[in-house]
C-alpha cells in the first residue's frame, strides 16, 4: 500500500514538474470567450504555428464577464498564457485585479488611439463592434411609419412599443445600450429616457438570442426594432436561406455604443515572449482581415481591409458613444440597480 | 471475511473520492474564498433577497406538485399496460428534458406564453414530466400484481386499492422523482429569465448576477450558502420521509404487461395521448421552424465560423458515453452503500451525492477553476466535461435504483448468505437482477443529461470542442435565417437522437439477468 502511494506521489510530482518547465513552448494556451472560440478552426492560427513552431490551444470560457472572473480566480496559477475578449466594460476589472502583464505590441501604432481607452501598454485592442438598434425594413415600409433617426423619437409610444432591449445585468449588448444612453443623456437625464420607454411599452429580454429570434418581426415576433450590432445586417445577407441583394434589416445610427475587445498576457505565464508574439500575430493584417467574416466585428488595425459585403450592407456610425472603463467599473452596479428600479417598478 | 471488508471499502471509496474531489472540495474552496473576507455586518438582509429566496422556494414546490399531477396518468398507463407505441411514448417524453432552455424558451414565446408565472410553471412541467414517468414508472411496472388482485378479491374498489396498496408502495419512487424535480426547479435559471419577464428571480439568477456581472464574490458565496442550506433541508426531509415509508415487497422482474381492455383501454391510451399532445405544442413550433430551406442540409456543410454543425453530435456522443459509464458505475456503488448501511452516515452520504443537482452552475464552474489546478491541472481538460455531466447524472442513477434496492426483502439476501454465498455473490445474484432495469433507467437519464447539459459546462473553462447544446447556442448567437434554421434543425436532431437512444436502452436486457 505504502509503495503504491509513493508511486502515485512520484508520478504526480513528475507531472507537476513537466508542466512547470520554462523551456521554449510547444504550445500556448489562449483563454477566450465562447463567441471567439466558436470561430476558431485549424486554419485560424496555422500561419502562426508555421512561422514560430508554437501551437495555439484555445480554452473556451463562457461569456466575457465569466471569462474575466475565471482569470481573476486563477491568478495564482493561471489557466492560460494569453487572454482575449476582455471588452471595455470589463477592462477595469482585469487591470485592477492585476491579472495582466504589461505589453505593448510593435503594431499598436496602427490602432486608432481612442480604441485603447487609456489602457495602452496593458492590453492590445484586437477588434471592435458597434452595438446599435436594428430595424426591420419591411415593417416600416408596410406601416408607413418613418424609421426613427434620434433616440428621443423612441420616447414616443409608437416606437417604444415596437422596441426590444436586452437586460443590462445579463446581456453584453444590453449593458452597452444602457451605457450609450448614459453617455448621451448624462446622469441627470438617462433615467427619464428609460422611464418614457417603459411607459411606452418597451420589451425587455435576458439575452440577444431572445431579442433577435423571438421578438424581432423578421422572425415572427412583434418588435420592429431590437438592440443588436452594426454588423448584423451583413450577417443577414451572408446567412440568408436564398441569396439576397439587400439586407432585410438596417441600422439606426443614433444610440450606438462602441465595444472594444482586448488581448492581454496573463501574469504568471512561463512564456511571456511567446505570448507577445501571439498578440502581435492577432494584430497582423493577415489575421485582422479574417476577423469580419468570422466574428462579425471590425478589425482594430486600420491597415486591414473590410470585405465587400461589410462595406455594402453595414453603416458604421459616425460617432458611437463610449465611456471611460474606470467610470464604468465605478458605477456599473449603481446604474444597473437604478435601471432596474425604473424598469421593474 | 477480510476480503469481504476490502470489497466494501472499495465500493464506498470510489463514490466518496469522486464526489469529494470533484464536488465537495471545489465547493469548499470557492465558498471559503468568498466567505474568508466576509464582514457579516456588511450584508444587509435586503427585502429583495428575502423575496428572491421565497420565490425560489415556492415556485419549486408548486412546480414539483404540478409535475407529479400532470405526469401521473401517463405513468399509470405506461407502467401497467402494454399497447402499441408504449415504448415510443416513454421515449418521447424524455425529449423535452434534453432541449436547451433557450430553444424551448423561444418556442414558448412564439406560442405567446411569456411574462408570467404561469409560463414559468408550464415550462418547468414541460421539462420534468419525464423524470416522474420514468422514475415512478420503473417501480410501478414491477409491483407484484398479486397484491392488487388479492385486495380486489377481498372486495376493495380500484380507487381504494390504489390509495391503500399501490400508493404506499410507490411512495419511495414518488419521493425520489419529486426530490429531483424540486432540485431542478429550485436552481432554475434560463426559464425564469426568458419567460418571467424580469418580474421574478431565483437564487440561481441572483448568484449569477452577483458572481458574474458584479463579481461580488462575498455576496455570491453567501447566496450560494443559502441555496445549499435550502437544498440540504429539503433533501434531509426527503430522506427521513423515504426511510420511514419504505415498504419491502418482492418485486417481479420485468414481466409482460397486460393489454388494457374496455374503459381501461380508453383511459390508458387517452392519458398517454393527452400528455404527449400537451408536450407536443412547443416541439411542433420547433420542428416547423427547422423546416426552412436547407436547414438540415446545412448541418452537414462546413461553415467557416462554427465548423460542421453535425460533427457536434459525435462529440456529444463521446462525452455522453464516458459520462454514462462514470455515472452508472459510481451511482450503483453509491446505491449499494446507501442501501447496505442504514443510519446517519448513509443518509448524509446520499444527501451529498444529490447536492450537485441543487448547486448553482456558477458555483461549481468557479469552484473547478479555484480547486482543480493542482497537483494535476485538470482545468480546461477534456475529462472535466464528462465529469461535470456525471456529477449531475449520478443522482438520477442513485434515485432510480435505491427504491428498487430497498424493496428487496432482507430475508432473501440472508437466505443466500446462510447458504454460503459471499456478499459479492449475493449482490450479483439477488440485487443486480432486480436492480438492472432501474439501473438502465438511470443510465438512460445519465446519457440524456450529458447530451443536453449546457448550464454547468458553460461555466467551466473547457477545450474548444463543441457539444450539441454548445453548437446550438453558437448558431443562435449570430443573425440570419440560415443560422436560425440550422439551430432549430440541430435541436430536432438532438431530440431524435435522444428518443432513439432512450428507446434502445429501454429495449436492452442485460444479458441473462433481468429474468429468472
Amino acid at each position: 500500500m505504502r509503495r503504491a502511494l509513493t508511486l502515485i506521489a512520484l508520478t504526480l510530482f513528475a507531472a507537476a514538474c513537466a508542466v512547470a518547465e520554462p523551456e521554449n513552448p510547444q504550445s500556448l494556451r489562449l483563454l477566450a470567450h465562447d463567441s471567439f472560440a466558436a470561430g476558431v478552426s485549424d486554419d485560424t492560427f496555422a500561419d502562426f504555428t508555421d512561422s514560430t513552431g508554437i501551437e495555439v490551444e484555445v480554452i473556451a470560457g463562457s461569456d466575457a464577464g465569466s471569462m474575466v472572473n475565471q482569470a481573476v480566480l486563477s491568478k495564482d496559477n493561471p489557466l492560460a498564457d494569453v487572454i482575449f475578449g476582455v471588452d471595455d466594460t470589463f477592462l477595469s476589472r482585469a487591470v485592477d485585479e492585476g491579472i495582466l502583464l504589461e505589453y505593448e505590441s510593435q503594431l499598436s501604432d496602427r490602432v486608432p488611439e481612442d480604441l485603447f481607452r487609456g489602457a495602452r501598454g496593458q492590453v492590445t485592442p484586437i477588434d471592435y463592434g458597434d452595438v446599435c438598434i436594428n430595424y426591420a425594413k419591411e415593417w416600416f415600409e408596410t406601416s408607413g411609419i418613418p424609421v426613427p433617426v434620434t433616440l428621443d423619437q423612441l420616447r414616443e409610444p409608437t416606437y417604444a412599443d415596437v422596441l426590444t432591449v436586452e437586460h443590462p445585468a445579463t446581456s453584453s449588448p444590453g449593458l452597452a445600450f444602457m451605457l450609450a444612453t448614459i453617455a448621451l443623456y448624462g446622469e441627470e437625464g438617462w433615467l427619464d429616457f428609460w422611464a418614457d420607454l417603459e411607459a411606452g411599452g418597451v420589451g425587455v429580454v435576458p439575452d440577444w438570442d431572445t431579442a433577435y429570434y423571438a421578438d424581432f418581426t423578421p422572425y415572427g415576433g412583434t418588435s420592429a426594432m431590437v438592440v443588436s450590432y452594426a454588423s448584423s445586417p451583413p450577417a443577414e445577407v451572408i446567412y440568408a436561406t436564398e441569396p439576397i441583394d439587400e439586407a432585410p434589416t438596417g441600422v439606426i445610427e443614433a444610440g450606438c455604443y462602441r465595444q472594444v475587445e482586448y488581448a492581454g498576457i496573463l501574469d504568471g505565464t512561463s512564456y511571456p515572449d511567446a505570448a507577445g508574439q501571439l498578440i502581435d500575430f492577432m494584430l497582423s493584417v493577415e489575421f485582422q482581415e479574417t476577423i469580419p467574416l468570422t466574428w462579425f466585428v471590425f478589425p482594430a488595425n486600420q491597415d486591414a481591409e473590410l470585405p465587400a459585403v461589410f462595406v455594402e450592407h453595414t453603416t458604421l456610425p459616425e460617432s458611437p458613444a463610449h465611456l471611460d472603463p474606470a467610470v464604468i467599473a465605478e458605477n456599473r452596479d449603481r446604474w444597473i440597480d437604478q435601471w432596474v428600479s425604473v424598469m421593474e417598478g | 471475511m477480510r476480503g469481504v471488508r476490502w470489497g466494501w471499502v472499495l465500493v464506498a471509496a470510489v463514490p466518496t473520492l469522486f464526489i469529494g474531489y470533484f464536488f465537495v472540495y471545489p465547493l469548499v474552496r470557492i465558498l471559503s474564498l468568498g466567505l474568508s473576507e466576509l464582514d457579516i455586518r456588511s450584508i444587509g438582509v435586503e427585502a429583495r433577497l428575502l423575496k428572491v429566496g421565497w420565490f425560489t422556494l415556492w415556485q419549486a414546490s408548486v412546480s414539483t406538485v404540478l409535475t407529479l399531477l400532470v405526469a401521473a396518468p401517463m405513468t399509470w398507463a405506461v407502467s401497467n399496460f402494454e399497447f402499441r407505441g408504449r415504448r415510443l411514448a416513454t421515449a418521447l417524453v424524455t425529449v423535452p428534458f434534453v432541449l436547451p432552455t433557450v430553444v424551448v424558451g423561444t418556442a414558448f414565446v412564439a406560442l405567446g406564453w411569456r411574462d408570467s408565472i404561469v409560463a414559468i410553471l408550464a415550462a418547468h412541467v414541460f421539462f420534468n414530466v419525464a423524470v416522474v414517468v420514468r422514475t415512478v414508472g420503473t417501480l410501478w411496472g414491477r409491483l407484484d400484481p398479486n397484491l392488487h388482485d388479492a385486495a380486489r378479491v377481498l372486495g376493495a374498489g380500484e380507487w381504494r386499492v390504489f390509495r391503500t396498496v399501490t400508493l404506499p408502495l410507490l411512495r419511495p419512487a414518488i419521493a425520489a422523482a419529486a426530490s429531483i424535480v424540486f432540485l431542478f426547479t429550485f436552481t432554475s435559471f434560463g426559464v425564469v429569465l426568458i419567460l418571467g419577464g424580469f418580474h421574478y428571480a431565483t437564487l440561481e439568477v441572483e448568484i449569477y448576477r452577483q458572481a458574474v456581472t458584479l463579481f461580488d464574490v462575498q455576496l455570491a458565496a453567501v447566496l450560494a450558502v443559502v441555496q445549499l442550506v435550502g437544498v440540504t433541508a429539503a433533501l434531509y426531509a426527503y430522506s427521513r420521509f423515504q426511510e420511514r415509508h419504505t415498504t419491502t415487497w418482492a418485486l417481479r422482474t420485468d414481466q409482460d404487461r397486460e393489454r388494457p381492455v374496455g374503459v381501461t383501454r380508453l383511459l390508458a391510451i387517452g392519458s398517454v395521448a393527452a400528455t404527449l399532445i400537451a408536450l407536443a405544442a412547443p416541439l411542433a413550433v420547433l420542428v416547423g421552424r427547422s423546416l426552412g430551406a436547407g436547414s438540415y442540409r446545412g448541418l452537414f456543410d462546413s461553415d467557416r465560423v462554427v465548423g460542421t454543425p453535425i460533427a457536434s453530435v459525435a462529440n456529444s456522443m463521446v462525452f455522453a458515453i464516458i459520462a454514462t459509464l462514470l455515472a452508472t458505475t459510481i451511482g450503483l456503488m453509491a446505491a449499494a452503500v446507501i442501501t447496505g448501511r442504514r443510519g446517519g452516515l448513509s443518509r448524509w452520504f446520499d444527501l451529498t451525492l444529490m447536492l450537485p443537482l441543487g448547486t448553482s452552475a456558477v458555483t461549481i464552474g468557479f469552484g473547478f477553476i479555484v480547486a482543480l489546478g493542482w497537483p494535476v491541472d485538470l482545468r480546461a481538460s477534456f475529462v472535466l466535461i464528462p465529469i461535470a455531466h456525471a456529477l449531475v447524472a449520478i443522482p438520477f442513477v442513485v434515485r432510480s435504483t435505491v427504491p428498487t434496492l430497498r424493496s428487496i426483502p432482507g430475508d432473501m439476501r440472508e437466505a443466500a448468505a446462510v447458504m454460503g454465498a459471499s456478499p459479492g455473490r449475493v449482490w450479483r445474484e439477488i440485487d443486480l437482477p432486480m436492480v438492472a432495469r432501474a439501473a438502465l433507467v438511470g443510465a438512460g437519464f445519465a446519457f440524456v443529461i450529458s447530451l443536453g447539459e449546457f448550464g454547468a459546462t458553460s461555466f467551466i473553462a473547457r477545450p474548444n470542442t463543441a457539444t450539441v447544446p454548445v453548437m446550438i447556442f453558437r448558431l443562435l448567437s449570430r443573425p440570419g435565417p440560415a443560422s436560425f434554421g440550422m439551430a432549430m434543425a440541430l435541436s430536432v436532431v438532438l431530440a431524435a437522437v435522444t428518443a432513439g437512444v432512450v428507446m434502445w436502452i429501454d429495449r436492452a436486457r442485460v444479458g441473462e439477468i433481468g429474468r429468472f
